[in-house]
């Protein structure tokens, strides 16, 4: 009686466990999907506090996390001045928890980079060097966590794009940096359903943009 | 057993527990009743929540019962949480989010301050401005004078502020007092400040009613603030038609110290050979110095910096004395030595305070020869200071300092007049204390107080005065303000006058300021009113006393945008400034030479991104200034002719491989109009010579060459 009460038990709580995974991947999986197809802001706002919830729920987990940070960084894209720095910060906050729950991650790394880069555009003369340098640093530390990620290389693309030749930039240097990413995310398999696996139609946007005189 | 049935019963119950539901639901407005879109509204631990629509409202399904968490967030609010009780039965929840305390929001004190940084978001310059400024040729009081309040003094170097003169402005670099800040020049002929722009990462010029942790300037104060860590590795190299310069900075890993130093050799023989110069040089200038710092970070909140100059200058210069009708030179040849040291200790102690140590010697030594005399001065100055502050809930801070200097100052001539020679020395010293008191006291986000005062007590004169310093600063709209400053201010008379045997007592100047600021991301709007009163000003005419007095009253304007023309950022300042002041030897109260009525400005800058060039052009006007017509009964009665000047400046910036580069070509007075700043008349006031530029244009090329140790190449990011 005692072992079928415990095997009950033990089976109810496993059930329980599956369950709650379970829950977690599909409410991943529901907002990553929703994720791949907008830049609106009011959307990305409701993504990220989706994100968040889950973040909060789900502690031991990094992607909650990274993928609230993501949706911060594309934020500021839309905006301008101080708000850059406001989404910025949030980003951070996201993006450091992530990398204490996992460090050294590639991922976590490229956006990182990604912050640090959207940071110069409150104002390029005075922060491009700084933050510029501190992009690059942290892109390469992506690049050295994981060969085969093609993210950081997609970054390293834009970073030359928006860069005036003058200045070591340009198309011209901007497109082998794509061309590279693009060929990555050809054999690039994400780990799961919910891992990161962006990038790749901007990529081939960029390389387009790349070719247009 | 049983204990295990109950367990396993109770698990049921939780996990039927699960599927009670309850609906929250509600609306999210802030303090003005407007709503809050995009709210974050959860149940704490859990998947459960939602988002606020464009309406503030909200609504969602929360799976847990019992006791639960509800938080609600979103960037510019504080954030809520109460605990509620989740039974099944629908629950309404409305709730006023407050705006959380933003630097931007927050009113601070801007009566009589312009600043210049990178840190604080709005400012009315930024580091920058000042390097690309055409006109100031790199030079920080160079640019300072396109700002309102200022004037366009040439003959002398120092910034005459309201009425003041330059040596009425006191710098500072990082709280320790800087004695000679310009470099020793001859007669009529301003020279340049001593420091590098590229050294500080944030100016504060403040033209009046400054706070009580300042002291002896009864006009204005620069306060210079040294840069923390580099970014980076650097090396640089710099080559110009006036001199080279070789630095390098390193920083170590892990970004907690770096040290650099920097050498510099200028001479301007070969500009002068090839652009003439209306005064005859027998030496051209010549300069060579350098610097040294180091910077360490001692905690994540503590850092410790030094900062070392020196600086060897020596130039000689003959001009045709106006008394003489053979022809006869006088001649000016000076030597100067200049060293300035300067160490400071920033450290978080605890949640609530900050301390603030710093002690800095400098020594400056001037040898002068003329045909009569030779003449060496020396002045040095040990100083140390310390300043705790404590925050007082989120806004507010009290700081309370003392401040010693022991200064030294001496003159050896030995020289001969018609009838025999003579030697004089004379030895000066100075034990100078002083200690304040000031509160910002933020009685709403919208409403700030300061209130202050200083004690000085300077043994030469032995005589303790207070100051009393206090402001005002109301928050009216999003981006304006308005604010009101008052204050006292000593200084001890002018170096030339400590030597007498009766030595003067203290200078001493009243400010009331009125300002009116708008300031958003693109736009500076500035209005200020003030009256100065001086008081026991320095006058010579029976004996040293401190009989004079004086006043001056104007209005200071200033504008810049940096938006309605795509990639032009320009400003244009304008000052009015009437004063007059009875003081040294004049018979009454009168405007004096360094005052120009009406004052403007006009600074434009554009960047041509395809080309990587950017350009500046700068205009500046003055009316005429007072000078001394011993023929005219009336005392300083006649006006100089209205003071224009255009300058240009371009740099041409370029990455090649490692290495950052940057030609920057610029002309000063480029329309080559004719300037005089005074005049200087014989004794007998038959003949007259006009005191003016030493030549009628300036021209500057240099290269200045960077290589970044570390990646640089995103140096600017043009995705804005």
């Amino acid at each position: 009686m005692k072992k079928t009460i415990l095997i009950a038990l033990i089976a109810l709580t496993s059930i329980g466990v599956k369950a709650q995974n379970k829950k977690y991947i599909s409410a991943m999986e529901k907002n990553v999907a929703e994720l791949d197809t907008t830049r609106d802001a009011t959307k990305l706002q409701n993504l990220a506090n989706n994100f968040e919830r889950i973040a909060g729920a789900e502690k031991a987990e990094w992607l909650p996390n990274y993928y609230a940070a993501y949706c911060y960084v594309n934020m500021t894209y839309s905006t301008k001045g101080d708000m850059i720095d406001t989404y910025c910060d949030k980003a951070d906050k996201f993006i450091n928890k992530a990398d204490s729950i996992s460090p050294n991650n590639s991922e976590i790394y490229t956006i990182k980079s990604q912050i640090a880069s959207a940071r110069i555009s409150v104002n390029p003369m005075s922060r491009g060097q700084k933050y510029g340098t501190e992009s690059a640093v942290l892109r390469d530390k992506a690049k050295e966590f994981d060969k085969t990620n093609p993210r950081p290389y997609y970054l390293e693309g834009t970073a030359y794009f928006y860069t005036p030749p003058m200045f070591g930039g340009g198309k011209d240097k901007a497109k082998p940096a794509f061309e590279k990413a693009l060929k990555m995310y050809e054999t690039f398999k994400p780990a799961s359903s919910i891992s990161p696996n962006w990038g790749k139609r901007s990529t081939e946007y960029f390389i387009k943009e790349c070719d247009k005189k | 057993m049983a204990r295990l049935i109950a367990l396993l019963i109770l698990t049921n119950l939780s996990i039927q527990g699960l599927f009670a539901q309850t609906k929250i639901s509600g609306k999210i407005t802030d303090q003005k009743k407007q709503p809050v879109p995009g709210v974050n509204i959860l149940i704490k631990d859990s998947y459960d929540g939602g988002t606020t629509d464009a309406n503030g409202n909200y609504s969602f399904i929360a799976n847990d019962t019992g006791e639960v968490v509800l938080a609600a967030s979103m960037i510019g609010f504080d954030p809520i949480e109460k605990k509620i009780r989740l039974t099944g039965s629908d629950i309404n929840f409305n709730t006023v989010m407050k705006e959380s305390l933003n630097e931007l929001k927050v009113v601070t004190i801007s009566a009589g301050t312009i600043e210049a940084s990178d840190e604080k978001k709005a400012t009315v310059l930024k580091p920058l401005d000042i390097v690309t400024t055409a006109s100031a040729q790199g030079d920080i009081v160079g640019a300072l004078k396109t700002l309102p309040g200022a004037q366009q003094v040439g003959e002398s170097e120092g910034l005459f502020v309201r009425g003041g003169t330059g040596t009425e402005t006191k710098t500072l670099i990082d709280g320790m007092v800087v004695n000679n800040p310009f470099y020793t020049a001859a007669p009529d002929i301003a020279s340049r400040g001593r420091f590098s722009p590229f050294l500080f990462k944030g100016t504060i010029f403040s033209t009046g009613g400054y706070s009580a942790q300042y002291g002896q300037g009864i006009s204005s104060v620069l306060a210079l603030e040294t840069q923390d860590l580099p970014d980076r590795t650097s090396s640089t190299i710099a080559l110009s038609s006036v001199g080279i310069g070789v630095g390098h900075n390193q920083l170590w890993t892990e970004k907690k110290m770096s040290a650099g130093f920097d050498l510099n050799y200028t001479n301007l023989l070969p500009y002068f050979q090839l652009i003439k110069q209306t005064p005859e040089y027998t030496r051209a200038p010549q300069f060579s110095g350098g610097s040294v710092n180091f910077r360490k970070k001692t905690s994540p909140s503590g850092i410790i910096k030094f900062y070392g100059y020196f600086n060897l200058g020596d130039m000689g210069i003959k001009t045709l004395s106006i008394d003489s009708t053979n022809g006869f030179k006088n001649l000016f040849d000076i030597n100067n030595n200049n060293i300035y040291t300067n160490l400071t200790y920033k450290e978080r102690l605890g949640e609530k305070y900050i301390l603030n140590i710093g002690a800095s010697y400098s020594t400056n030594v001037d040898k002068i020869k003329t045909w009569t005399d030779t003449i060496r001065s020396q002045s040095d100055l040990t100083q140390g200071r310390i300043v705790v502050s404590r925050g007082i809930g989120r806004l507010s801070i009290i700081r309370v300092g003392a401040e010693y200097q022991y200064s030294y100052d001496a003159f050896k001539i030995d020289g001969r007049n018609s009838f025999s020679r003579y030697h004089r020395t004379s030895e000066v010293f100075d034990n100078y204390t002083a200690g304040f008191t000031e509160a910002d006291i933020y009685l709403t986000t919208k409403l700030v107080w300061r209130a202050g005062v200083r004690a000085e007590n300077s043994t030469l004169i032995n005589k303790l005065v207070f100051s009393p310093r206090t402001s005002i600063a109301y928050k009216v709209g999003e981006f304006s303000q308005v604010s009101f400053a008052y204050g006292q201010f000593y200084q001890k008379p002018d170096r030339d006058y400590i030597f007498y045997p009766q030595v003067p007592g203290y200078n001493k100047a009243t400010h009331y300021i009125l300002n009116v600021q708008r300031v958003d991301d693109y736009h500076t709007l500035r209005a200020e009113i003030y009256y100065k009163k001086y008081d026991n000003l320095t006058s010579t005419l029976n004996d040293t006393s401190n009989s004079g007095t004086g006043y001056a009253q104007g209005l200071d304007i200033f504008w810049r945008d940096k938006k309605t023309f795509k990639g032009v950022d320009y400003w244009i300042s304008y000052t009015y400034l009437d004063t007059k002041r009875q003081w040294l030897n004049y018979p009454k109260e009168v405007t004096p030479p360094f005052a120009a009525t009406h004052t403007t400005s006009i600074v434009f800058k554009k960047f041509f991104t395809k080309l990587n060039i950017s350009t500046g052009v700068t205009y500046s006007y003055a009316t005429g200034r007072p000078y001394y017509n011993p023929n005219n009964p009336e005392f300083l009665k006649d006006r100089t002719i209205d003071f224009h000047t255009v300058g240009i400046n371009a740099a041409y910036l370029r990455q090649i491989g490692r290495c950052f580069a940057v030609l920057a070509v610029s002309v000063g007075n480029v329309i080559g109009n004719e300037q005089v700043y005074s005049y200087r008349y014989s004794y007998d006031g038959m003949r007259r010579s006009a005191v003016g530029p030493p030549a009628k244009r300036f021209f500057f090329v240099g290269l200045f060459l960077s290589f970044g140790q570390d990646r640089s190449k995103e140096v600017i990011d043009n995705n804005n």
